[in-house]
């Protein structure tokens, strides 16, 4: 079943053409990745489909419902979580106040309730221990090394249950302990029913984890298929190495 | 935590529950400092009943009182307003049109008035802050001084309303205060401004200390880190930018209305006063920025400064110029507030003595599963309370 789909989508900046006609489909229970050149549209995308950017045409559909431009705060809250290429974690507030910024409650009253709740409590330390930062929780975020910022960012994504992760570049600047360390997470997580879908230069790392690979290209899809499929594929070698 | 600590060494234990007292003594000396506090605050009046002194100690807690209902917006959220002189000056105005229109005698009951005023200068927040929070950091900043030139424009030329130039008065206040107490009249004058004064003061603290433990309170926070972050893990920026400056001008706002009585009188340039934008944000920032007790010790410092100086200096507008100079001294060497810096210097200091590291700054990510043995003490509480 497909899960998240993004149908014929367009984009320009002025007069450049991020996006052309892009159309991807990511099926549940998947880990999917997107790779492509520097430029061809990947991040766009992400921002498109979580509501940071707005599309000029096309169609975005998660879980049957359209969500062509809805905002970030609706795309979070109907469960598709992100990562950012450059690591937004909130710097004056510690590793715990991070985690709970993230978690979800319904109604007015329930604001007006203390932060730290026991539940979310508990849950939070679970998920800082999933990641192996629980040691740093009083720390304010600012003074955590880049690969703790991207497990901070991970965890506190991961308090919200969402259905699909958008991870932009997890391995992206770290080193490679803590890419082990990252991708045996997200493929726990895959095992308990979490889709996720990954850009990423790391070729090594997208191949080893992703179950289906997408090849963007200017702004378009060029090819599909298993990572050995699009290992082969010529029109990949051709964007990667070619003009 | 008793089921954890079978496992472990009894130094270990020994650390776990000297770790607990002294957070329990901790909290204790801060409920016992803030009770102290409190009684000063109270009997102050009692024992320097001196109207000079007492006039000053109005003009602290008012301005006290501003100031951390001006931290409730731009210190939580970071959006910087230079405009809350607009709140303080509609709040003006609604206490003196109030009394007028509904022949509100001189004595108690223009207090009542009080937060009528307040709940009217917020009425007013709505479309300022709902246009300023379209934009961020100068640009709001700019705007928020604009909405204070159109304000104060307005209480100078609709003078149908406002009477114009000429201002406005209010009745006066009782000159029965003191029969009951069988004291001078003079010395109790101040007394019923001193208190409504300290109420409001109470209730915005208490307000943005119930903020700051909040799930509000943190979204707000993570807006001043990171606002396009935190609408994107489903924080509501725009409503909950808009309700903390609503508020904080209901505060302003309040405060306006017991400064106008306070008063007596009241004129567009003293109503809408530049110099009370400047004031409440330089006490935020020279206090602390976000902190709780930040802003009222910047009100409590220069308050009382800047009526002594005009007191030696009669009204050459000195003051105005050591103002400029100390906001820029502030900005530049306490960027973070005397609070912040205070208990900045008290970890360093701590730390130092103990020798024990206060950050752990390099950690192999494994499972989690080092010696993290505080790390199981479950739901810990932290109480946020930034004192």
């Amino acid at each position: 079943m497909n899960l998240l789909e993004a149908r014929n989508i367009s984009k320009s900046f002025g007069g450049i053409r991020a996006l052309d006609a892009c159309s991807i489909t990511v099926k549940q229970g998947t880990i999917t990745g997107l790779i492509g050149p520097n430029g061809s549209g990947k991040t766009t995308l992400f921002n498109i489909i979580t509501g940071y950017e707005r599309l000029d045409q096309g169609d975005i559909r998660f879980d049957g419902q359209s969500i062509t431009n809805a905002t970030p705060d609706k795309v979070f809250r109907l469960g598709i979580g992100r990562t950012f290429q450059l690591t937004r974690i909130f710097p004056r507030l510690t590793v715990l106040e991070n985690m709970h910024v993230a978690a979800q409650r319904k109604g007015t009253r329930a604001l007006l309730s203390r932060w730290s709740s026991s539940h979310e409590q508990r849950r939070a330390l679970d998920l800082l221990d999933f990641v192996g930062i629980t040691h740093l929780k009083d720390v304010p975020a600012a003074n955590l090394s880049y690969g703790q910022k991207k497990l901070l960012e991970f965890a506190y994504i991961l308090i919200a249950e969402p259905q699909v992760i958008l991870l932009d570049e997890p391995a992206g600047g770290i080193n490679p302990t803590m890419i082990n360390h990252l991708s045996e997470r997200i493929r726990m997580l895959n095992e308990r029913g979490v889709t996720f879908l990954v850009v990423e230069h790391n070729l090594e790392f997208v191949m080893g984890l992703c179950d289906t690979v997408m090849v963007l290209h200017r702004g378009a899809k060029i090819a599909e298929g298993t990572p050995e499929e699009v290992r082969k594929n010529p029109a990949v070698l051709e964007a990667y190495l070619g003009d | 935590m008793r089921k954890v600590s079978k496992g472990i060494a009894p130094s270990a234990l020994d650390r776990i529950v000297a770790y607990l007292e002294n957070r329990r003594a901790k909290s204790m000396v801060k409920i016992g400092g803030l009770l102290v506090l409190l009684i000063v605050a109270l009997g102050l009046p009692q024992v320097f009943s001196d109207p000079l002194t007492t006039d000053v100690a109005v003009l602290a807690l008012l301005y006290a009182a501003a100031a951390t209902g001006w931290n409730i917006f731009s210190g939580f959220t970071g959006y910087i307003a230079l405009g809350h002189a607009v709140y303080f000056g509609v709040g003006s105005y609604a206490i003196a049109l109030l009394a007028q229109d509904w022949n509100v005698p001189g004595g108690y009951e223009p207090f009542l008035l009080v937060p009528l005023a307040g709940l009217i200068a917020a009425a007013f927040a709505v479309p300022f802050g709902w246009i300023a929070l379209r934009t961020r950091r100068h640009t709001f900043v700019v705007i928020t001084i604009a909405t204070f030139f159109i304000m104060q424009l307005m209480a100078y030329n609709l003078r149908n309303i406002t009477n114009g130039s000429a201002g406005l008065s209010l009745p006066l206040p009782s000159y029965d205060w003191g029969k009951n107490f069988n004291l001078p009249l003079y010395s109790f004058f101040n007394l019923p401004f001193y208190y409504v004064a300290l109420a409001i003061l109470l209730l915005a603290l208490g307000t943005a200390w119930w903020i700051r433990n909040s799930k509000y309170g943190l979204s707000l926070l993570a807006i001043r880190d990171d606002e396009d972050r935190a609408l994107g893990l489903g924080v509501k920026t725009g409503p909950f930018k808009l309700i903390a400056f609503v508020l904080s001008a209901f505060f302003v706002g309040m405060v306006g209305a017991v400064h106008a009585y306070f008063q007596g009188s009241i004129f567009p340039p003293f109503a809408f006063d530049a110099l009370f934008d400047v004031s409440i944000a330089l006490m935020g920032f020279m206090g602390g920025l976000g902190t709780l007790s930040g802003p009222i010790l910047g009100a409590i410092i220069l308050v009382p400064a800047q009526q002594y100086s005009t007191l030696w200096l009669s009204d050459s507008g000195f003051y105005l110029i050591a103002y400029g100079a100390l906001f820029l001294a502030v900005i530049l060497l306490l960027p973070e507030g005397i609070v912040p810096t205070l208990r900045k210097l008290w970890l360093k200091w701590r730390a130092s003595r103990s020798n024990i590291q206060e950050i752990p700054t390099a950690v192999t990510p494994t499972n989690g599963n080092q010696e993290d043995i505080l790390v199981a003490e479950g739901p810990g509480r932290r109480d946020g309370v930034n004192l």
